[in-house]
């Protein structure tokens, strides 16, 4: 299972792989526009392969408030 | 995704220009997006000396790092809003990107000056916190600028930024806001820093991937006291309809920005002569305002006020 990390509300989940990060920003009905995906030190595509053994973040990029 | 300039691996689609761009290609993007803007707005050069107001957030360190790269002379301003540990790590983030290119920079503490943090400062006055929070940034970053003889003020406001605000506007008709809703307010009288937005061209997604790319460590975690604003509503409904329609954010503010810029060569009054028709500094702090007393000022009243009756 892939594991993923969502920072900025510092949730965790997982899913069975492998899957394309643009399905799985589907799945977790995330806006690809609203966030970055990092592998390690790398941003990934949304067309980019995650594997089961593979750690990702998913880094919302909104922010502000006035 | 292959990189549509050198067919590198890409690190980033952008639909709104219908491409893709590997981390060196990223890069020099958005340098140049920063550039042009800073160009074809006239905002400075490379003579002046630039006070950016840096919060430890992706857009103003990035903002910060683009101009040095770029041979600005810039220097760092964070006010310390007194919001927990989230204020300590922001800070942290601010000093440890300083250090590593030995950058000038300057804390302001704004909870030693009110005596408390923004949080039960706008408790007292029954004001959102983001409200709050901006009118004290507002005043301490216009204030040091002016008082250490800065030529301009650059914050870190993006293209999302400024097509929300946008639409914040529009939707309650607030046409007295609209007019100063340009990447440029001028140095329109003594005592206001003129004011810059040099990555109105970018959005947040681009500046927070350029972070990335370039290894630079802001803070992740959002304001806590900004849950809940109505600008992340705005920014929410708007990605939704980028999303349908890739350039729309883009053509909004950028649209707005052209017919406001028609509508000034016909106006034969400039917002500068506007301004000093309207303005005097307030009797508190010597800032300019169009009432006796500036908005911060009141704030401050409001607070000792309170603390006096209980």
């Amino acid at each position: 299972m892939m594991k993923i990390y969502i920072s900025q509300s510092e949730k965790t989940c997982e899913f069975q792989g492998p899957k394309q990060v643009k399905a799985i920003l589907k799945d977790l009905d995330i806006i690809p526009e609203t966030v970055l995906v990092i592998r390690g030190d790398g941003l990934l595509t949304e067309d980019e392969m995650v594997s089961d053994r593979d750690s990702i973040e998913i880094r919302p990029v909104i922010s502000g408030g006035v | 995704m292959k990189c549509r300039k050198c067919s590198d691996k890409a690190v980033l689609s952008i639909p709104r220009h219908n491409t893709a761009l590997c981390g060196l290609c990223l890069t020099e993007y958005v340098q140049i997006q920063v550039e042009r803007a800073i160009g074809r707005e006239k905002m400075c050069t490379k003579e002046n000396k630039i006070l950016v107001a840096v919060s430890g957030g992706k857009d103003s360190l990035a903002l910060w790092d683009i101009l040095l790269k770029l041979g600005y002379h810039a220097d760092g301003l964070y006010v310390n809003l007194g919001i927990g540990q989230y204020s300590v790590r922001s800070r942290k983030k601010v000093e440890v990107f300083a250090e590593l290119r030995n950058a000038m920079w300057f804390s302001q503490d704004a909870t030693n000056d009110e005596g408390t943090g923004i949080r039960e400062l706008a408790d007292l006055v029954r004001r959102p916190a983001c409200a709050a929070c901006g009118c004290i940034k507002r005043y301490h970053f216009n204030r040091m600028a002016v008082d250490q003889d800065y030529d301009v003020l650059a914050t870190g406001h993006n293209l999302d930024d400024e097509a929300a605000r946008l639409m914040g506007n529009v939707l309650h008709w607030q046409q007295e806001f609209l007019e100063k809703q340009g990447p440029v307010l001028p140095a329109s009288m003594e005592g206001f820093a003129k004011k810059i937005k040099p990555l109105y061209r970018l959005t947040e997604r681009e500046i927070a991937a350029y972070c990335v790319v370039n290894g630079i460590d802001y803070i992740v975690q959002d304001c806590p006291l900004a849950t809940g604003s109505r600008l992340l509503v705005y920014k929410e409904a708007l990605n939704v309809v980028e999303q349908a329609s890739p350039g729309s954010k883009q053509s909004f503010y950028w649209g707005f920005l052209a017919q406001q810029a028609e509508k000034f060569k016909l106006d034969h009054q400039s917002m500068s002569e506007r301004d000093i028709a309207l303005l005097h500094p307030c009797e508190e702090c010597g800032q300019p305002t169009s009432s006796a007393m500036c908005s911060y000022c009141k704030l401050m009243a409001k607070t000792k006020t309170h603390k006096k009756v209980s």
